[in-house]
């Protein structure tokens, strides 16, 4: 049940994108083709997933510990830290998936970089620790905020595409009509406020 | 001070393991790339047009190092720049071609009737499904532009309802001729500079009654020039297969009666409303 909750909680009622709004500069900047979204929903899905798994297992047995008795804590490290390591591992993965897997590295490869500092897979991380989740909880966490960002990510993505093809008035033109899509749709995502 | 001895420690650690491992993973998972592939991506253009089959300029360069595709194939490429990379591969750089696209209707807003106003999504496609489209003629240019926007390299512009290629800025990579629905562009050689501008195989009344600049089928400029002109039905076109092929003198020569026989320049000049060329008329 308490993972139920963090699952819908992640995607539907705290969505990333749309009630934290963190991520916003991938979700405005690789929308406006479905291919190219769903290439950037996989890297992140993938990318948030691991480093929350990481991150917490610092969090957990790094930033606490006691020497000679006496207790340290060092979360004022944690920002620094996570996006020290955050950098590091999405550029082991790179590392990896070039040479293991060429096909999956040609659709994730280039934006892998881009999530590098991105907010949203720091968020994860910083709402982890915050919230004091268990390894498997905030690994749980970080999927499915994964999933939710991709989500977000697709459905604007599509919206995009069909206002291309609409007649909107020269001012709206571009980013103005994509920035009131979004908040209507983060509007629609508020429904599912309450739920958990 | 403890606590900051520890963070200094803390985050010196993490960055040097960090850098370690990353050291070893790279060396551990290194890809041998082929320098040659990067060599060659950068000598080609980057319009990533797809015009030469390829998925992009990237995977061009990589077959063009396996041996795959010779490198004039690019048709972005000036012969130089085919050339160079043929050098540096140390490779014949093959026959070069060129083409430029040319859209074959002159029925712009004045010229062809609109049988329905459409109000519907601004995308030829869209429009060709709508009752075949709202423009009288169903072998013409829709005018909405879909070209246009997928053009990478600029080169159509919208005049009056009409697609104009502007041949200076046209390469040939052909990407127009698979958008458009109605198959109106056509891939003709880059030196061809006169062109019958009629996409109609009907009968000269039928297209008479909708278009004032269609051609009628009545042979004038054949018989000005018999090599030059070829009669298809109902219509004539220039015999791009031909050398040389036809220039101004032999548009003067055939005076076409409908105007549909025109030098791409001329064609240009017609379509921009370009007064001089109103006041020699």
């Amino acid at each position: 049940m308490k993972y139920l909750e963090l699952t819908i909680g992640a995607i539907l009622v705290y969505n990333f994108v749309l009630s934290r709004f963190l991520g916003i500069c991938p979700f405005l900047g690789v929308s406006k083709r479905l291919g190219t979204a769903l290439g950037m929903s996989g890297a992140v899905i993938f990318v948030m997933t691991i480093a929350s798994f990481i991150t917490s297992l610092v969090y957990r047995h790094l930033l606490h510990f006691t020497i000679g008795g006496k207790e340290y804590d060092l979360s004022f490290l944690q920002v620094l830290l996570f996006i020290l390591i955050i950098a590091g591992l999405v550029q082991l993965i790179e590392i990896m998936l070039q040479k293991l897997s060429p096909k999956l590295y040609q659709a994730l490869g280039i934006y892998l970089p881009l999530i590098t500092t991105n907010c949203a897979v720091l968020g994860a991380a910083t709402i982890n620790a915050d919230s004091n989740f268990t390894v498997l909880e905030a690994t749980i966490f970080g999927f499915c905020s994964g999933v939710g960002f991709a989500l977000a990510l697709v459905l604007f993505s599509s919206l995009r595409e069909r206002l291309d093809l609409a007649e909107v008035p020269k001012p709206f033109q571009g980013t103005p009509i994509a920035l009131i899509t979004a908040g209507i749709l983060a509007m629609a995502f508020v429904g599912f406020s309450g739920l958990c | 001070m403890n606590t900051i001895i520890l963070a200094i420690i803390l985050m010196a650690g993490t960055g040097l393991v960090l850098g370690v491992v990353i050291g070893i993973f790279a060396k551990l998972f290194r890809v041998e790339s082929d320098p040659r592939v990067d060599l060659v991506t950068e000598l080609l253009p980057g319009a990533n047009c797809g015009g030469c089959g390829t998925a992009g300029c990237s995977d061009f360069a990589k077959a063009v190092v396996s041996g795959q595709l010779p490198p004039s194939k690019c048709p972005v490429s000036s012969s130089e720049q085919v050339s160079a990379i043929a050098r540096a591969l140390g490779i014949e750089a093959g026959e070069s071609f060129k083409q430029k696209a040319v859209v074959l209707c002159g029925g712009d807003r004045e010229q062809t009737m609109r049988l329905a106003s459409y109000n519907g999504v601004a995308d030829c496609v869209s429009a060709s499904l709508v009752a075949g489209g709202p423009k009288g003629c169903s072998y013409g240019c829709l005018g909405m532009g879909s070209c246009a926007r997928k053009c990478p390299f600029g080169a159509i512009e919208m005049i009056n309802g009409l697609a104009v290629i502007h041949r200076e800025l046209c390469v040939g990579c052909g990407t127009c001729v698979a958008v458009c629905p109605r198959n109106v562009i056509k891939l003709v050689p880059a030196d061809a500079e006169v062109h019958v501008y009629c996409n109609s195989p009907l009968k000269a009344p039928a297209k008479r009654q909708v278009c004032k600049v269609a051609c009628i089928g009545c042979r004038k400029c054949q018989k000005a020039a018999p090599d030059k002109f070829i009669i298809e039905g109902f219509k004539a076109t220039v015999n791009y297969a031909n050398t040389p092929l036809p220039t101004q003198e032999d548009v003067q020569a055939a005076g076409c009666p409908t105007g549909a026989l025109l030098s791409a320049e001329e064609h240009l000049r017609i379509e921009k409303h370009d007064p001089e060329w109103s006041a020699e008329k």
